[in-house]
């Protein structure tokens, strides 16, 4: 796509006279980084508190045509394999959109709020997810937020930067969602992020984004971080980047998600099953899978990048999978990586080996997070 | 002593018979701090276009290309422990590769110094 058709953000021209690298991301112009780079900005967010605009993901109110809360509840458990009637008003939930076959269709965040659900989509997914919903959910009115904005205050100092202007944050916790007034903007905030920091998720009227984004930069502890830190912190705090990590071809169980179902929608459970591929990722779930996404703690200085097969042994003569995101850590000040690999193999401290550039670099699995999540809980 | 720049945003010191490589200050702000620098080993006998080195930063891997014939001599001994070096100060202590021509003439089809602002 040529720059002039990408699309922008309400902060398009906060990222441009901020220096912003702009890139393009998904149909839009998005800041890859901006002076500092993407080394200090990353640090940024874990010492201090970092501002990104998340404009380009999809927000989506779902609601049951007959009104009630629960009913659009029950219909969203016919696509995706968490419970969300168990899930309270003013909570969120990680979870995905799988299809027949198990895979994954896109990740998502759903929060209750009242009667109805509110959905967070990727970029790249969000034509697709909300014709998946239209087409499924003829019970529900999907309405798509168009005229909303998403920024994410993450770091050890978002509560304290947020809190200056809604002193309310402070009493939440960890995938908590309130709506607060944030300087005449009604906000919609979650406790939630994608860098493994305490932080929070703010949706707000896209008119209001850039006087809020600027009111938050005024806070010394704050600065615009952009999407090449955000892609770095998530890799480290062990999430997955859709597209890289998870994709139509891969289950929830394959890649270690099994958390995000809960015990009602297993075997045995409530309202077990229900949901497209069911039987194949409740079936993985009882019986295992052939492959798991671990952490990979490559040896050396050089990053280990996706793409990059993975071996048993130096002589490339047993494949195990291949490695889905790697770059080098700013925290841990070492390569980082994330793939897939035979289960045999996927035991933290496991030693594989990576083929890099026609070198066999050898790599230990790693329990993931390789960076402690500090979640308020 | 000549220095020459190729489009790809490298240079290319030359005495003698002795070319040494780095990278442009335009390119080191490009790709943002580097966090690992590996050059061929020295003996390695490239050709114009082959990839001598490959720099990489947080986010990418960068190939460093061989602008004319020649044999690796020397790699910068500094970069495996400071490859940040290569950002701070491209053009200097940030040298990549050092070696040698064997085919000089083939210097004239790039840019000197003069005739492109680094």
């Amino acid at each position: 796509m040529s720059a002039d058709t990408l699309l922008h953000t309400p902060l398009y021209s906060l990222h441009t006279e901020s220096g912003g690298k702009m890139v393009p991301f998904a149909g839009y112009a998005m800041p890859l980084n901006y002076a500092d780079g993407i080394m200090a900005e990353h640090r940024h967010v874990r010492d201090h508190a970092g501002l990104f605009d998340v404009s380009h993901m999809g927000q989506v109110r779902l609601r049951a045509r007959s009104g009630d809360g629960e009913a659009a509840a029950l219909a969203l458990e016919r696509l995706v394999p968490a419970d969300m009637v168990a899930l309270k008003n003013g909570k969120q939930r990680y979870t995905q959109f799988t299809n027949e076959k198990g895979g994954i269709l896109d990740d998502l965040m759903v929060a209750r709020m009242g009667e109805s659900l509110l959905l967070v989509i990727n970029a790249a997914c969000k034509d697709a997810d909300i014709a998946h919903l239209q087409d499924e959910l003829a019970d529900c009115v999907v309405e798509v937020l168009e005229d909303r904005a998403l920024l994410a205050l993450q770091g050890p100092e978002a509560e304290a930067a947020l809190a200056a202007l809604a002193p309310a944050v402070r009493d939440m916790k960890f995938m908590d969602v309130l709506e607060v007034d944030v300087d005449g903007a009604l906000c919609t905030i979650s406790r939630s992020g994608y860098t493994g920091e305490d932080g929070f998720e703010i949706s707000l009227p896209a008119m209001d984004a850039s006087r809020v984004a600027r009111k938050l930069l005024e806070q010394p502890a704050v600065k615009l971080i952009g999407l090449g830190a955000r892609d770095s912190l998530r890799l480290e705090a062990g999430m997955c980047l859709y597209g890289s990590d998870i994709d139509e071809t891969t289950t929830p169980v394959e890649a270690a998600l099994e958390w995000s179902i809960q015990k009602s929608r297993r075997r045995g459970g409530a309202r077990a099953g229900g949901f497209p591929g069911a039987d194949v990722i409740l079936a993985q779930l009882e019986e295992g899978v052939s492959r798991r996404r671990v952490g990979l703690l490559p040896e050396g200085r050089a990053p280990v990048r996706g793409g990059a097969p993975l071996y048993a042994d130096v002589e490339f003569a047993t494949p195990l999978g291949k490695v889905t995101s790697g770059a080098f850590g700013p925290t841990v000040e070492a390569p980082v990586a994330m793939g897939y690999v035979a289960t045999d193999y996927a035991a933290p401290q496991t030693s594989v080996v990576a083929e890099l550039r026609g070198r066999a670099v050898p790599a230990v699995v790693q329990a993931l997070p390789f960076v402690p999540a500090r979640f308020k809980r | 002593m000549t220095l020459y720049f190729t489009k790809d945003h490298e240079w290319i010191r030359v005495e003698g018979e002795t070319a040494t490589v780095g990278i442009t200050k335009h390119a080191a702000e490009e790709l943002g701090e580097l966090v690992f620098v590996e050059a061929r080993d020295a003996g390695t006998v490239v050709k114009a276009g082959d990839s001598i080195a490959v720099v990489e930063s947080v986010k990418a891997a960068s190939d460093i290309y061989a602008p004319v014939d020649g044999e690796v001599l020397d790699n910068n001994p500094q970069l495996s422990d400071d490859p940040a070096r290569v950002s701070s100060d491209p053009e200097g202590e940030g040298w990549i590769v050092k070696f040698r021509l064997s085919n000089p003439d083939q210097l004239s089809a790039l840019m000197d110094a003069d005739a492109t602002p680094p």
